[in-house]
C-alpha cells in the first residue's frame, strides 16, 4: 500500500493518543493491579489534556480526512475540548470517591477514556455510519460505568435500564438513518442535504426516528424516562459523568445532523425540535419541584436545560447554534459545579442525597454554600451570572427567527424552574444547619472554585466564549 | 467630558467595598469592621456621586459622563450615561445607602458580615440599572438586584420571610422575562441595544404595542401598579428595616424610571393609545388600596399599601406626557423614595424597641418620645401631600398635568389624597396620641444620635424640597422637555399619517 491511499491521519491525532492511551492503561492495569489506581486516573487526565492540547493545535480550518466521513471544523473543535473538560473533571471528581468507597478500579478511568473517544468521533461524524459508530463506542462505556458499583442493587438497577432503553433508542436511530438510507440513497450529510430536496412522507418518517434517538441521548421529552432512575441509582461520580460531557456529544450529533443534512427542510424538522423543547423545559421545571433527592433533581434540571439548549436548535440558523454553543458550555460548567457539592456531602455516617441535607449550609460552609448558591441562579437564569446569557443567547435566535410561542413559553419555564433552585437556597441561607459535613476533598475544591467563578465572573469578559462559539456555528453554515 | 470613569467608579465601588468585607474575619472585630467598612464605602460612594450634581450641565438634554466598552461583541456594548432622568435615582440610591447601613447599625446582630455584602452588592446593582445605557446591561443590573434583595428578605427577615421572598423573586421574574423577550425583539428590529440610538429608532406600531406590554408586565409588578402589587406588602412586611427602605425607596422607582426611560420615547403611539389603561390602573390604585390601607393592622403593611396609592401617582403623571405630569412623576418619585424611607425608618424604630408593628400595641408614645413623636408628624404630613412638604409638589404637579389631558382621571385621584389624609392621621393618631396605658410602652426609649443622625437629613430634605422643589425639576427640566418633544413629534406624525390617509 502506498502513502497516497492512506488517508490523512492528522485529524484523527486526538482520537489516536486516546484511544492508544486508553489501550495502554489498561495493559498497565491488567499487569499492575495492586495500588495503580491513582495513576491510572492522573495518566487518563494527563491523555485527555494531551487530546486537547493536540486538538488545539491541529492546522486551522475545515479538516476532512476518511473518506469525508470525519470533518473536524470550528464546531467539532469547540465541543471536543468541552467534551475533553467534561470528562476529566469527571475523573478527577471520582478521585476520592472511589477512594472512600473501596471502589477503587483502574477499569473506570479506561471506561471514561473510550467513552471519550467515542464521544471524539460522534462530534466529528460526518456521516451515519461514523455516527453510529462513536454513539455505540460512547454509550457502551457509560452502560458498564452506571452498574460500577457490583454490590449496589440501585446501581445494578441504573445499569440495566440504561443498558435496555439504550439499545431500544439504538434500535430507532437505526431504523431511522435505515429509512433516510433508503429515500436518498446515501448516508453522508451532504449527500443526504443534496437528495433531501423538499423532504417527503419517508425521509420525515426517518428524520423522526432518528431525532427520537438522539432525544434519547440527550434525555430530552418524551424519551427521558431513564434519566431520573440511572442518575440517581448510579455512582454519584458517574452521575456527574453522565450529566456533562455525553451530552455535550449528543448534542452536537443533533445539531450537526439537523443543519448539515437536512439544511434544505428546516421548517419540517424545526417543529418537532420546537415540541421537544417546550415540552423538555415544561417537564423539567414542573417535575424537578417535588424532588427530594439531590441527584435526581439534577435529572430533571438536566432535561430542563436541554430543553433550552434546543430552543436554539429550533431556531435553525447560524445564531440558533451559537447559542446551543453557549448554552451547552456554559451548562457543563454549572452541572459539574453543582456535582463537586454533592459529592462533598458526606457526613460521617456516610454519603448523603437528600437535598434537605444541605439546610444550614451557608453556616457550616459559608464558602461551599456561596458557590452552590451562585451555580444555582445561575441555572435559573438569573443575570449577572453566566447561565443568563446562556438563556439569553437560545432565546435571542429564537426570536429572530420569529419562534414566539416557544420563547415566551420557555422564559416562563424558566421561571417556574427558578422556584425550586430557589427552594435549594433558601434551605441553605435561610434555615438552620443539620451537622456539618466532612472536609471537602481538594480536587472537588478546585472543581467548585472553577466553575463558580467562572459562573460568577463571566459577565466581565464575555465576549471569547461568544466569539469563539459564533465562528463554530458559521462553519457549519 | 470627565477624564476618569465616574459612573462606573459610582457603580463599582460598593462592590469593591463588598469584597473588601468578605476578606474580613467573622469575629466580633471584624463585625465590627464590617459595619465602618460599609459605611465608610456607601459615604464615600455617596460623596463622589455628588460630583456628578457639580459636573452635571442641566441645560443639555444628552446623556453624560458617558462611557463606552466593548461587551458582549457586536452590537451590545458597556455603555453608561446619565441624564436628568437618571440623575435624581443615582443620587437617591447613594444618598439612602448610608442611612440604610446606619439604621442597620444595631437591630442586624447575626451574620451582620453577610448582611453589609448583600446590601453592597445591592448598591452596585441599583446605580448600574439608573446608569446603564444598554437594554441588555441594564436588565442585567435590573434582575441581579433580585439576587440580594431575595437573600435580605429571607435571612433577615420576619416570621413569614420565606413566603415573601419566594413570592417577590418569581413575580419579579415572570414579569421580567417578558421584557427580555421584548428586548431581543427590539435589538432584532433595530439591530442595536444601544439606549441613546433606540430612543430614535421609530419601531413599527405592531412591535410598539408587544414590546409595551412587555415591558408593562416588568414594570408593572415593579412599581408596583393594582392588581399585581400583592407581592409588595407580603416583602415589606416580613423584609428587615432597611430592606424596607431601600425597597420602597429605589427598587419601586425603578418601574417608574424604566416607563420614562422606554415606554414612553420607545414606544410613543402604543403609549398615546395605552394610556387609557394606564390611568384606569392608576386611578384604582390610589382609590382601592388607600381603601385597603384604612383597614390595616400593621404599620408597615399600611404603609406598603400607601406606597402602591403613591405610586399610582406617578404612573398616572408620566402617562400623561405634559410637562407637568412627568416633573411631577419624577420628583414624586424622589420624594417618595425620602418620605416612604423615613417612615420605614420610623416603623423601624419602635420595632426594634417593642419587637411588633401591630398598630394595637401601640398608643401614648408622645408621652415618653416626643422627638419621635416629632419626626413621625413630618413624614405623615408628607406622605398625606401637605402643602410645604415634599410630598405636595410632586402629587399637585402630577394632579395638574393630568387634569390637562383627563380630567375626570385627575379628579378620581384626588379622592386618593383625602383617603392618605385619612389612613396616615389615623396610624398617626393611634400611635402616637392617646393615653400611654400599656405596660410594655411604660420604658421606652426616646430616639438617640444615630437616630437623629438618620433622620435630620431626611427631613430637612423633605421641607426644603418642599418649599423650593427647583433644584430637581431643574436638573431633570431639559431632559424631560426633549422627552415630551419627541414624543409629540412622533404621535403627532402618526396623526398626521392617519388624517392624510383618510384624506386621500
Amino acid at each position: 500500500m502506498n502513502a497516497a491511499q492512506l488517508p490523512n491521519l492528522i485529524p484523527l491525532l486526538p482520537e489516536f493518543v486516546l484511544g492508544v492511551g486508553a489501550m495502554a492503561l489498561l495493559l498497565v492495569g491488567v499487569y499492575r493491579p495492586a495500588d495503580t489506581g491513582r495513576f491510572i486516573d492522573g495518566a487518563a487526565i494527563v491523555l485527555l489534556a494531551l487530546a486537547g492540547v493536540i486538538l488545539a493545535v491541529l492546522p486551522p480550518g475545515k479538516l476532512v480526512t476518511l473518506g469525508g466521513s470525519f470533518i473536524v471544523d470550528e464546531f467539532a473543535r469547540f465541543l471536543k475540548i468541552l467534551a475533553l473538560l467534561g470528562s476529566a473533571a469527571a475523573i478527577a471528581m471520582s478521585i476520592d470517591y472511589a477512594k472512600r468507597e473501596a471502589q477503587e478500579r483502574f477499569e473506570y478511568s479506561v471506561l471514561i477514556l473510550l467513552s471519550t473517544l467515542g464521544m471524539l468521533m460522534l462530534i466529528s461524524a460526518a456521516d451515519l455510519i461514523a455516527l453510529y459508530l462513536g454513539l455505540e463506542l460512547m454509550s457502551l462505556p457509560l452502560y458498564v460505568v452506571a452498574a460500577s458499583h457490583r454490590s449496589s442493587l440501585r446501581s445494578t438497577e441504573a445499569g440495566l435500564k440504561y443498558f435496555v432503553l439504550g439499545a431500544l433508542s439504538s434500535g430507532m436511530l437505526l431504523y431511522g438513518a435505515s429509512l433516510i438510507y433508503g429515500f436518498t440513497g446515501t448516508v453522508s450529510f451532504a449527500g443526504i442535504a443534496q437528495a433531501a430536496g423538499q423532504g417527503g412522507i419517508g425521509l420525515i418518517f426517518g428524520i423522526v426516528f432518528l431525532f427520537a434517538g438522539f432525544c434519547f441521548k440527550v434525555s430530552a421529552v418524551p424519551f427521558h424516562m431513564w434519566t431520573p432512575d440511572v442518575y440517581e441509582g448510579a455512582p454519584t461520580p458517574v452521575t456527574a459523568f453522565f450529566a456533562a460531557a455525553p451530552k455535550v456529544a449528543g448534542i452536537a450529533m443533533f445539531v450537526r445532523v439537523a443543519v448539515m443534512a437536512f439544511p434544505g427542510i428546516t421548517s419540517q424538522w424545526q417543529q418537532i425540535v420546537v415540541f421537544v423543547s417546550i415540552a423538555s423545559m415544561a417537564l423539567g421545571s414542573f417535575a424537578a419541584i417535588g424532588q427530594r433527592n439531590f441527584k435526581r433533581l439534577m435529572a430533571y434540571s438536566s432535561i430542563g436545560h436541554m430543553g433550552f439548549a434546543l430552543v436554539g436548535l429550533a431556531a435553525g440558523t447560524s445564531e440558533g447554534v451559537q447559542g446551543v454553543l453557549i448554552y451547552i458550555a456554559i451548562y457543563v460548567t454549572m452541572t459539574l459545579g453543582v456535582f463537586a457539592v454533592i459529592l462533598s456531602m458526606r457526613r460521617t455516617t456516610g454519603m448523603v442525597e437528600s437535598i434537605d441535607q444541605v439546610a444550614g449550609l451557608a453556616r457550616t460552609h459559608p464558602t461551599m454554600a456561596f458557590f452552590l448558591a451562585m451555580l444555582l441562579f445561575s441555572m435559573a437564569g438569573v443575570p449577572p451570572l453566566a447561565g443568563f446569557f446562556a438563556k439569553f443567547y437560545v432565546f435571542l435566535a429564537a426570536i429572530k427567527a420569529g419562534l414566539y410561542l416557544l420563547a415566551v413559553l420557555g422564559v416562563v419555564t424558566s421561571v417556574v424552574g427558578a422556584y425550586y433552585y430557589l427552594a435549594i437556597v433558601k434551605l441553605m441561607y435561610f434555615d438552620e444547619p443539620v451537622g456539618k459535613f466532612e472536609q471537602m476533598p481538594y480536587e472537588l475544591r478546585v472543581v467548585l472554585a472553577i466553575c463558580g467563578l467562572f459562573n460568577i465572573l463571566f459577565f466581565l469578559y464575555p465576549a471569547p466564549l461568544v466569539g469563539i462559539a459564533s465562528a463554530a456555528a458559521h462553519s457549519l453554515f | 467630558m470627565t477624564s476618569w470613569p465616574i459612573l462606573s467608579v459610582v457603580t463599582f465601588l460598593p462592590l469593591a467595598g463588598a469584597l473588601f468585607i468578605a476578606l474580613l474575619p467573622e469575629d466580633e472585630a471584624g463585625i465590627r469592621n464590617a459595619r465602618w467598612a460599609a459605611l465608610w464605602t456607601t459615604l464615600v460612594t455617596f460623596v463622589i456621586s455628588l460630583i456628578l450634581i457639580w459636573r452635571f450641565d442641566p441645560t443639555s438634554a444628552d446623556f453624560q459622563f458617558v462611557e463606552k466598552r466593548p461587551w458582549l461583541g457586536g452590537a451590545i456594548t458597556y455603555v453608561m450615561g446619565v441624564d436628568g432622568i437618571s440623575l435624581p435615582f443615582v443620587i437617591l440610591t447613594t444618598g439612602l445607602m448610608p442611612i440604610s447601613i446606619l439604621a442597620s447599625w444595631t437591630a442586624i446582630q447575626t451574620r451582620v458580615r453577610d448582611y453589609m455584602i448583600a446590601f453592597l452588592v445591592l448598591e452596585t446593582l441599583m446605580v448600574g440599572t439608573f446608569c446603564a445605557l444598554d437594554l441588555v446591561l441594564f436588565y442585567l443590573f435590573f434582575e441581579g438586584g433580585l439576587i440580594p434583595m431575595f437573600l435580605i428578605i429571607g435571612v433577615w427577615g420576619g416570621p413569614r420571610r420565606v413566603y415573601a421572598s419566594f413570592k417577590f423573586f418569581l413575580y419579579t421574574l415572570l414579569g421580567s422575562v417578558l421584557m427580555l423577550l421584548a428586548i431581543m425583539a427590539m435589538y432584532w428590529q433595530a439591530g442595536t441595544t444601544d439606549i441613546a440610538a433606540l430612543l430614535h429608532h421609530p419601531f413599527p406600531l405592531s412591535l410598539q404595542k408587544w414590546a409595551w406590554f412587555a415591558f408593562l408586565a416588568s414594570f408593572a409588578v415593579k412599581l408596583p401598579m393594582w392588581p399585581v402589587h400583592t407581592w409588595l406588602p407580603d416583602a415589606h412586611v416580613e423584609a428587615p428595616t432597611a430592606g424596607s427602605v431601600i425597597l420602597a425607596a429605589i427598587l419601586l422607582k425603578m418601574g417608574g424610571y424604566g416607563f420614562l426611560r422606554f415606554s414612553l420615547p420607545m414606544f410613543p403611539d402604543a403609549s398615546a393609545q395605552l394610556a387609557p389603561l394606564i390611568y384606569a390602573l392608576s386611578v384604582v390604585a390610589i382609590v382601592y388600596t388607600s381603601l385597603v390601607a384604612l383597614v390595616q393592622e400593621d404599620m408597615k403593611k399600611l404603609i406598603a399599601y400607601s406606597s402602591v396609592a403613591h405610586m399610582g401617582f406617578v404612573t398616572m403623571g408620566l402617562f400623561a406626557v405634559t410637562a407637568q405630569g412627568v416633573a411631577g412623576g419624577i420628583f414624586q418619585m424622589v420624594s417618595h423614595g425620602i418620605v416612604s424611607a423615613a417612615l420605614f425608618l420610623c416603623v423601624g424604630i419602635v420595632y426594634d424597641r417593642m419587637h411588633t408593628r401591630e398598630i394595637a400595641a401601640y398608643g401614648g408614645l408622645v408621652n415618653r418620645m416626643p422627638l419621635y413623636a416629632f419626626v413621625f408628624m413630618v413624614f405623615t404630613l408628607a406622605n398625606v401631600g401637605l402643602p410645604g412638604t415634599s410630598g405636595f409638589v410632586g402629587e399637585f404637579l402630577s394632579l395638574i398635568g393630568t387634569f390637562r389631558v383627563n380630567s375626570w382621571v385627575a379628579t378620581l385621584a384626588t379622592l386618593g389624597t383625602i383617603l392618605s389624609a385619612a389612613y396616615a392621621l389615623w396610624l398617626y393618631r393611634k400611635i402616637i396620641f392617646g393615653t400611654l396605658e400599656k405596660p410594655a410602652l411604660f420604658d421606652i426609649r426616646d430616639i438617640g444620635w444615630r437616630e437623629i443622625a438618620i433622620m435630620t437629613p431626611l427631613i430637612v430634605l423633605t421641607i426644603v424640597l418642599g418649599v423650593y422643589p427647583k433644584p430637581v425639576l431643574d436638573i431633570s427640566s431639559a431632559s424631560v422637555a426633549q422627552l415630551i418633544d419627541n414624543y409629540q413629534h412622533a404621535v403627532g406624525a402618526v396623526h398626521a399619517a392617519g388624517l392624510s390617509a383618510v384624506t386621500r
